[in-house]
Parts: C-alpha cells; structure tokens; sequence
C-alpha cells in the first residue's frame, strides 16, 4: 500500500485550516458530532505528525511503525481530517462521517476500520491501551522480533482523565517505565456541562502526575513550534518514565464563536454558522474545495 | 455399570480447573514467546504463579485494578501478543466497559480467565463469587466463552484459544473436579461433550456445565437405581458461546421427555438462558427445567453451599422430579 504522506507541511496553516474546515464541513453534513474537542486537538496533531510520529510511508501496518491511540474517540473527526491529509483514504470520504454504513464512524470503530488502534469513545480507556501497546512493542524489540523500538502515543481529553482507569495506568507506567510512551493531554478546560474547572476540577494536575511517576511538561497548545519541538525531543528508550504533555488549548479553537467551555462541545453548526465559519478561517478567500457536493 | 464409572475415570485423581489452567499456561508460556500473562494480585489463587515463576519476564502483575490490566491486555494484543488475563470471574466480567470496548470492540484477542467460579468457592461468600460472569460475556458477540468441566477441555481450549483471533472469556473453578473418560470426540468450537445419550426415548437429558458436571451425573444415577426413569442422558456444555446448532439437533434426535440444565451459577441468562433461547426456535421442543442459582450467595464450606444451593445428587435428583 502507499500512501501519501506530506510530512513536512502537516503543521502549516494551509494544513490547519484545511483539517478545521474538514471537521467543520463533516459535522455539518452529519449533523451531529464534537466540533470543540476536535478543533482544539489541531495544532496538537499536526505537530505530531510532522515532528514526532515515525511511520514507514508505504505501508501503514508495519510493525515498527509508531502507534496513535485516540482515547478521547468524540474527537475523532480532528483525526480523519489529519488522516486524509496524509493520504490514508481520499478525502471525499469525509463526507461519510456518521453516514450509516461508513467506516468513519461517530467514534473510533476499529472493528470497521482497521487503521483506528483501538475503538474508543468510552471514556478513560486508551491510556490502557497503549500501555499494552508500548509494553508489547518492547518486549517483541527485546526478543529481536523488531529492529526499531516504536514509540506509541495517545490523546486524551480533559474532561476524560476523570475516569478512574486513567490513574490506574498512570500508577502502572511508574512501575513499568514504559520509555517509549508520551501521552498527550487535550486540556481545553470545558467537557459537556461546563467548565472542567467547575465539574469536576483536575487541579493541580501536573503535581497529581510527577506524583505518579511521570516525566511531566506543558506548553500552548496551539503553538505548533514548541510542540514540534516537544514531539522531536521524546526521545525514545526502553526503560524510562513515560512522558504527559499538558497541551493548554481552547475549546473550538480558530472559530471566534465556537470558543467556548461547552457551548459547541456536541452541536453541529447550521448552514449560515458554518459559512461564517469558513468565512472566518479563510478570512473572505474562498476555500480549495469542499466536502458539500 | 452406573453413569458415573461410565463418565468419570476415577484412577485420576480430581483437579480444579484453575490448576490445570495455570499447569497448561506455564507449559503453553515456556513454548511460545508471545504469550504474555497480566494478573490482579490474585496469582496464587489464579494459578498464573507457575507461569510467572517460568516466563517472569513474560508475567505482569498489574496490581488491583483490573479496569487497567483489561486495557493494557487489549494493547498486547494490538502489539502481536497472545495475552492472558486472570482475576476472580466476578472482578474481571465486573469490568465489562472494558471488555465491551477495548477488548469485544476493538477486536483484540485477550483470553480473559475468570476463576472462582460461583458458590462452590465456599467460605469467602458472595462478593467473591461469579454468578453472572457467562450472562455477561456470552452478550458480546465476538467473545468466546468456556466453561471446562474437567482437565482434558481446559488444555484443549487452551491450546485451541492461543491460536483463535477473537477474545475469550474461561471460566474456572476453584474446587478439585474429577476427569472425564475421553469420549475420542474431537475438539470443535461450540460444541458439547455428549457423555450418555439414552437410548430409551421420553427421559430426561441432562445438560450440566462445569463444577456441577458431577453431581448431575450422580443425580442421574440416583434417578435410575430409583426407578423414576430407565436411563437418563448427560451432555458436558463447556462452550457457552458459540453454541452450535447441532448440539441441539443431537439433544432432539434423543426425543428426551424433558431437558435439564444444570450450572453454578444464576439461572438467568447462563446455560439455562442458552437452551431456553435455542430449544424455543425449535417447533416442537421437549420442556426446559433450568437449575441454578436464584439468590446471592453466602459463606459455608463449598460442600454445605452445594448442599444448601441444591446441587448435590440427591438435591439435583429432588428438583428434576419435583419431589
């Protein structure tokens, strides 16, 4: 299989507007889905694909390749978006989304589509998963069953972290030293009823995580420099603490009207938001394509 | 010759099913370097400490927190291991999010291993006791669930399971159960052990799963030195999901008077549940007496919780006539 993977411009501004209007223009025609949590998981995961995420081009499902686990599943349309931009299926499929009978469904269905790691959208069960994941990489590195030690990454939401799985993983990887794991925290501060802060608050949360053994950093969450710089730098062992970056990134982020705790957390946009939308994004150009027919 | 010299080899001396899980893992571990084995603190009683003193390297214990242990075996999977989870069945199928998403819906091939199961456990009482372990993993479509009512089957699914790519679920019991002849039938997916089938039409058929295989015997024993019926036939239901059609076919073509099932566990939605859904698709379909578990358990020796649950010979023989 090859694919096209356009490493050195996933992080550009063209890129960026172009994922943030895929996730706009497929939640529209899905009528339905999270258009905040995606949009702030942009800057995140462009970065990462361009920076940090090692993947043999040609194909996809080589077992040195590094992993992605999307624990945060509702945020899924941020990660099509960036998938078709590397070219793993064409990019009128976006118009699929939520479409009975198409494999990109509402959350990540792995049974479905078997470039999703893990189906998620449960909440607080990917950190597991790609524990499993870097702990089995490792051992099959040591037994010399794979030359190259893949890195495996996971996003997860803020509102998610609640979930008492999550701790119970952060516990184990301070007795594991998984060195080859780096999780990534979407903290836009808002989940379904409000803000994080008032629903159930994380604070201090980088102290709860050195306490569990983790080798702790944060940053702007849509400053695609220094998160470049962060993805470049994990440097990958076989025993060390596992990494968590504090992403700090605004909820409907790029979208003047979407930025907000929680008013968009679940709403598709209307037809007239979401040429304001898009008018807003290209500042009055007109877009190179569109998902609408 | 009385169906229990028939059935059961009484020169093996009996075994409980987790120790001849933990046995066959540790011989299955030492020979296959994917398999990866996770625990929750419960390695003696779960019998994966003879592995982990074998593969130590190979062995996880992720402490007690299964909701984690169930997540990070799903990514072995998805990392090319043969993964093996063991806890209590009622800690384990008590995380049923995660076997629902990371393990059933993601696809990935963990071997969940629920020991301790229902009230043939004994003093620890109910809170250690899986009761409704099956109901639960048999509701997911892709999950494969064994009951092993002696050695022979566990390491037959053992050896079957390390090479199947879908989950399982296996439940094991923590007290000795006797072998059983081996009846030269073959290994099949979703099929049962047929140990006596009648050839007397309109008597009862037995259907027992696990720990209580051997009082059904000796209930059907005592059914037939009684005079209350001239035979009674005994099918070993250790698959309880895929279940094939064909069992059925067999029980029907004995033209039983009526079927019996008989399991630790409750009466809704295990074996039970299982043949009153496929016998009820049938036709004409003989009667259906489910026997099992119909309140929470308690503490007691495992033979006075036997006795008080009903399934001693005797208590098996009293409910199948109704006396």
């Amino acid at each position: 299989m090859n694919f096209h993977w356009p490493k050195e411009t996933l992080s550009s501004p063209q890129t960026r507007k172009a994922m943030r209007q895929a996730i706009l223009e497929s939640i529209f025609l899905a009528k339905s889905g999270h258009p905040g949590g995606s949009l702030s998981m942009v800057e995140i995961l462009s970065s990462l694909f361009e920076a940090g995420f090692q993947l043999d081009s040609s194909d996809f499902y080589n077992p040195e390749n590094d992993r992605f686990v999307l624990s945060k599943g509702h945020g899924v349309p941020a990660y099509y978006a960036i998938m078709s931009q590397m070219g793993l299926f064409e990019a009128k499929e976006l118009a699929g989304l939520r479409q009975y009978g198409h494999f990109l469904q509402g959350h990540p269905d792995r049974l479905r589509f078997d470039k999703m790691e893990a189906s998620t959208g449960s909440l607080g069960q990917g950190a597991s998963v790609a524990l499993g994941l870097a702990l089995g990489l490792r051992l099959s590195y040591r037994a010399k069953k794979i030359s190259r030690l893949p890195r495996v990454y996971c996003v997860l939401g803020d509102g998610e972290i609640q979930e008492g799985q999550v701790w119970e993983c952060l516990m184990s990887c301070g007795k594991f030293m998984p060195g080859n794991l780096t999780f990534v925290l979407d903290y836009n501060k808002g989940q379904i009823d409000g803000p994080t802060s008032e629903v159930m608050n994380l604070e201090p949360l980088a102290d709860k995580l050195r306490a569990f053994n983790l080798e702790v950093s944060s940053c702007d969450g849509h400053d695609v420099d220094r998160l470049k710089d962060y993805f470049s730098s994990c440097h990958t062992q076989e025993e060390g603490k596992a990494r968590f970056l504090i992403a700090n990134t605004v909820k409907g982020k790029g979208i003047s009207f979407m930025e907000h705790p929680n008013k968009w957390h679940g709403a598709a946009p209307s037809e007239e938001q979401l040429v304001d939308a898009i008018k807003e994004l290209y500042e009055g150009e007109s877009p190179n394509g569109t998902l609408r027919g | 010759m009385s169906l229990y010299e028939k059935i059961f080899d009484s020169s093996i001396k009996a075994k409980a099913t987790r120790l001849a899980f933990g046995e066959k893992l540790k011989e299955l571990g030492s020979k296959n370097e994917q398999i990866v084995v996770l625990e929750g603190d419960l390695s003696k009683s779960t019998r994966t400490d003879l592995f982990a003193a074998e593969c130590p390297d190979r062995f996880f214990n992720m402490g007690i927190a299964e909701a984690n242990m169930i997540g990070v075996a799903a990514g072995f999977a998805r990392a090319g291991k043969v993964p093996f989870a063991a806890s209590f069945g009622c800690f384990l199928t008590g995380r049923f999010d995660q076997i629902r998403m990371s393990v059933s819906f993601t696809g990935a091939a963990v071997n969940l291993i629920g020991s301790h199961a229902g009230v043939g456990i004994g003093e620890d009482g109910h809170s250690q006791m899986a009761l409704e372990d099956v109901t639960l993993m048999r509701s997911l479509p892709n999950v494969r669930v064994f009951q092993p009512s002696h050695e022979r089957e566990t390491h037959s699914f053992m050896e079957w399971t390390v090479k199947d790519p879908n989950p399982s679920y296996m439940r094991v019991t923590r007290q000795g159960l006797p072998q059983v002849k081996d009846t030269g039938a073959t290994f099949k997916e979703g099929h049962w052990e047929f140990l006596h089938e009648s050839k007397e039409e309109n008597v009862p058929c037995i259907v027992a799963t696990g720990g209580v295989l051997e009082p059904s015997v000796k209930a059907a024993d005592e059914l037939i030195a009684s005079g209350a019926y001239p035979d009674v036939s005994i099918v070993n239901a250790s698959w309880l999901n895929p279940v094939s059609k064909e069992n059925i076919d067999r029980i029907l073509a004995l033209k039983p008077s009526f079927v019996v099932s008989v399991e630790d566990h409750y009466k809704m939605g295990g074996l039970g549940g299982i043949l009153a859904e496929m016998l009820s698709e049938r036709p004409s379909s003989p009667a259906l007496k489910r026997i099992g578990v119909t309140e929470f358990g308690q503490s007691g020796s495992p033979s006075d919780n036997y006795e008080n649950y009903g399934f001693t010979g005797p208590g098996i023989a009293k409910q199948i006539t109704g006396a």
